[in-house]
């Protein structure tokens, strides 16, 4: 997935760095540092090929192209590109891994309303 | 009129004219240690898995979907991070074995009741093998499980790496594993080597701190191992 257009997403190049909480109501995506806490709720977080996020996100879907310290808490699902490096629980309903990436933590698949349980795709 | 062979030759060709990218061939191998862990998965509910292959889907999804708790961990990489070689009193490259349980496997005691471990002694640094095992020991719940897979004398050095998906009941989906050497880049991408071949009595040492130890001889110079704790 190549970087996203301006003004269709919040964006933070990959000179960037930001420590802190960072919360919002449109999509981000992170090709810089970031450390602290990220929630955006209803929305999602695209961690770009050269991001690199220490902390633990809120948010609505997660793609990871980069790196990523820290728990993640998506209520829809979790994309992990072929280059991300993850260390840190992941809880979603869906969850899809490219061949190549890189996870330690725990993965729990939470039940989406109505439907059953487990769902991971590569 | 085209004679019948030439129809024939002629629909190989277009065939062939059409065919897309090669297909990388799935192997698939069966697994008696597997089968014994897939009926205790059938049996019992919310149980906690290592996996200590590549991180997959699969599996991922495999485990999940029978309401365990899955937890990846891919020793075999993060053993090859450049940053636990250290200088030796001799000034030999060493892996430091304390480091390395510092940032890997930390979990709190009796935790997990079942640990894939596939064939991750075989490929592993030597130095690492024994205090990996031993930190299995803690983390793993008496009467858990652990399956690891040895070569036996009949394999190479070149023997292929794989990584094991689960599928279901005892069958194994087996992928090649490639990695970059340390420091270099992706394109090129090797097969890590096998290490050492350990014989019955190495094994029986290695989890001699564990209740009991079953041997599985497969045809594929595999012995499959399944330990309990």
């Amino acid at each position: 997935m190549d970087a996203p257009q301006t003004g269709e997403f919040a964006h933070i190049g990959k000179s960037v760095v930001i420590k802190g909480e960072l919360s919002g109501s449109e999509d981000l995506y992170v090709d810089g540092n970031v450390e602290g806490k990220i929630e955006l709720r209803n929305h999602s977080l695209t961690v770009g090929p050269n991001g690199n996020v220490k902390a633990d996100v809120i948010a609505k879907a997660v793609v990871i192209q980069g790196k990523l310290d820290g728990a993640v808490n998506a209520s829809e699902r979790v994309e992990l590109r072929k280059s991300a490096v993850v260390t840190g629980d992941v809880i979603t309903q869906r969850i899809a891994i490219e061949e190549g990436a890189f996870l330690k933590g725990k993965v729990e698949i939470q039940k989406e309303a109505g439907k059953a349980t487990g769902s991971a795709t590569s | 009129m085209a004679s019948v062979s030439d129809n024939v030759m002629k629909f190989f060709r277009s065939s062939s004219n059409t065919a897309g990218p090669a297909v990388p061939q799935k192997l698939t191998r069966r697994s008696s240690g597997m089968g014994e862990i897939s009926r205790l998965l059938n049996s019992e509910e919310a149980l906690c898995v290592l996996d200590m292959g590549a991180t997959s889907a699969n599996n991922i999804r495999f485990f999940t979907g029978k309401g365990h708790k899955n937890y990846s961990e891919d020793l075999l990489r993060s053993s090859l991070d450049p940053a636990l070689r250290i200088q030796d009193g001799e000034g030999n490259t060493v892996v430091d074995s304390k480091k390395f349980l510092d940032e890997n496997l930390v979990y709190p005691n009796a935790h997990f009741d079942v640990v894939l471990c596939w064939n991750l002694p075989d490929y592993m640094e030597e130095s690492l093998v024994k205090p990996t095992i031993d930190r299995l020991w803690s983390v793993m719940k008496p009467g858990g499980f652990l399956l690891a897979f040895f070569h036996t004398r009949d394999a190479g050095p070149d023997s292929t790496c794989y990584r094991y998906h689960v599928t279901g009941g005892d069958v194994l989906e087996m992928q090649e594993v490639k990695f970059a050497p340390p420091g270099r880049p992706a394109s090129e991408k090797q097969s890590p080597r096998l290490q050492r071949v350990f014989n019955n009595r190495h094994i029986e040492n290695l989890f001699r701190d564990f209740a009991s130890i079953k041997f599985f001889l497969a045809r594929d110079a595999i012995r499959e191992v399944l330990v309990v704790r």
